[in-house]
């Protein structure tokens, strides 16, 4: 059956995630959003580790395929995160 | 078990937890994003390492080289870039959604992969659970994501898309997946069949992700983006527990908790639950409605007498919304500001917590115009001020400001809280025509007394609008 220390640490990180989002500034929503689906973007750790198993060349093209798509999301939302925040940082008008 | 890994991942996982920790302070969120994205390269860092020093068994075998790894990771990093740094603020929801859908995609096709490279043995019983469910997840996220990018894009029509029994069907889909993952249990001794299970229920779900999404209205985007989301991180957990690595659970459960949270909120400021723009179909009852009812007692107005009434206000409360999105309009809204301020006009905005496409969208595209944050105020914060303001300017927000959701009780959007700019001395209406918003109703404001409306493109108006304001 599955590492019953894998759901513990699954169910731990829920809490964890409840916890850190109490009260957020509608200004934030947006970069937050975008950050939290860079972070998402966590699963081009698991793209890279099927590929050392991916045998059949099926396995290997759809491995690639993922980690493109991962790279591409974790890349792109933190720059584009960064690029939102940039914009608050700033005081001000011209 | 290698410890060095191990640590790695538990590093990578303190630091997501600290950044998007951080990133609830308007203060600190850039510190916050960088924290992030420096956990993420020690984790890809330490997995790379990790195959790299790896025995020969989990060493990169023949068919994929060191070069297509590393190719794969630039081309990846290209295009991301590329897409970050051509996104339009006005395009972010879209943007949004997109790179969630890649991120749900990435997990169903990392559970697949494993399954076809296990072609060999056996699949175990936790296999065939992680991996249906981690597909399931993911190509809903991923399917559904598209379809909201389209969506957003106006490649299809924002409106609701429903059919009869759309929900019935969804459910049945659902059960589908249930019994194949079933009956893929039972079968699983047979690879080639258990493969076959695997590709149906991939299938399926793409469907259902797509069947999940539709029949959703422009005005509920804001959630369901953010509900996608959340998808995406749970994706990410179902994902880890296929492959048994705990920081793919950790951080995809993060993202999915902090989601939900954050959908929640959303909800709670149209006042709905999360159940009912899930399964509302938000705007089929309405298309009647908004057939009765003609408009009466419209009063249009021309640039120069708004710019007088602006001119001659001690304060003025703008008002942006979706069409100052759609127009690009938010350089000319602060134009217009910074006019009326030369002038002694004390000008804040206001912003509905759904406003716009996406949560937060207003703010972003006002920040990107330069308008100071301390300006920005939320509806809870401006909603006592409107009675003291001399003038209210609707830019592009309709169903925000639609008093319909206070006084009438058959109205669908009863119950949401609206910015009360009905109350302000003057209300002007930026608007093209009298068309509805997403939820397809009248809205009660155009018909008060003390609203003029400005019929013409948002950019277009408030280009005019700060000329006569300059020439005053």
């Amino acid at each position: 059956m599955i590492d019953f220390y894998l759901f513990i640490v699954f169910v731990l990180a829920i809490f964890v995630g409840f916890e850190i989002i109490n009260k957020i500034p509608p200004i934030l929503h947006t970069p937050l959003m975008s950050g939290s689906n860079a972070i998402s973007g966590i699963t081009i750790v698991g793209a890279l580790l099927s590929l050392p198993y991916a045998s059949p060349t099926l396995a290997a093209i759809l491995g690639m395929f993922a980690l493109i798509l991962a790279t591409i999301n974790v890349v792109g939302g933190f720059m584009v995160t960064d690029r939102m925040l940039k914009m608050f940082e700033k005081k001000g008008g011209k | 078990m290698n410890y060095i890994v191990e640590f790695s991942y538990l590093l990578a996982a303190v630091l997501f937890i600290l950044g998007m920790k951080l990133m609830t302070h308007v203060k600190s969120a850039r510190k916050g994003n960088l924290l992030a994205a420096v956990g993420m390269f020690v984790a890809v860092a330490a997995t790379l390492i990790n195959m790299k020093s790896g025995d020969a068994s989990a060493g990169i075998p023949a068919s994929i080289g060191w070069p297509y790894i590393i190719a794969g990771i630039i081309v990846g990093s290209i295009i991301g870039m590329l897409f970050s740094k051509k996104v339009k603020m006005t395009g972010m929801p879209e943007l949004v959604a997109i790179l969630n859908g890649f991120g749900g995609g990435a997990s169903v096709l990392v559970a697949i992969s494993y399954v076809w490279a296990k072609s060999s043995s056996v699949l175990s019983l936790s296999d065939i659970i992680t991996v249906m469910l981690s597909i399931l997840i993911g190509s809903v996220t991923f399917t559904g994501s598209m379809v909201a990018f389209a969506k957003l894009k106006g490649l299809i029509a924002g409106r609701p898309i429903v059919f009869k029994g759309n929900n019935l069907l969804n459910g049945a889909l659902f059960i589908v997946v249930l019994a194949s993952l079933v009956w893929a249990v039972i079968i699983r001794s047979d690879i080639g069949a258990a493969h076959m299970m695997l590709l149906a229920v991939t299938i399926i779900s793409s469907i259902l992700g797509v069947l999940i999404v539709t029949p959703i209205g422009g005005a509920d985007m804001p959630v369901v983006i953010s509900l996608l989301n959340a998808y995406s991180g749970l994706a990410a957990t179902a994902t880890g527990f296929v492959l048994g690595n705990s920081l793919l659970i950790i951080t995809g459960s993060l993202v999915g908790a902090s989601g939900i949270i954050l959908s929640n909120i959303m909800c709670k400021a149209m006042n709905r639950s999360l159940l009912n723009v899930l399964f509302g179909g938000f705007g089929q009852a309405q298309q009647k409605e908004s057939k009765e009812g003609e408009y009466q007692n419209i009063k249009e107005c021309s640039p120069e007498e708004a710019a007088l009434i602006l001119e001659s206000a001690k304060s003025v409360i703008m008002v942006p919304g979706y069409g100052m999105a759609v127009a690009q309009a938010q350089h000319a809204v602060q134009e217009l500001a910074l006019a009326l301020e030369k002038k002694g006009v004390n000008v804040v905005f206001a912003i509905h917590p759904v406003a716009g496409r996406m949560p937060g969208h207003m703010n972003v595209l006002l920040a990107e115009a330069d308008v100071p944050y301390e300006k920005l105020k939320e509806m809870d914060e401006i909603n006592n001020e409107f009675k003291q303001a001399d003038a209210a300017i609707v830019i592009g927000a309709n169903d925000v400001v639609n008093p319909a959701a206070t006084q009438n009780k058959g109205s669908p959007i009863y119950g949401m809280p609206i910015l009360n700019v009905h109350e302000a001395k003057t209300v002007i209406v930026i608007k093209r025509s009298l068309g509805a918003g997403f939820a397809g109703i009248k809205n009660l404001l155009f018909e008060y007394p003390n609203t003029l409306m400005l019929f013409g493109d948002a950019k277009e108006m408030l280009k005019k609008l700060t000329q006569e304001v300059n020439e005053l």
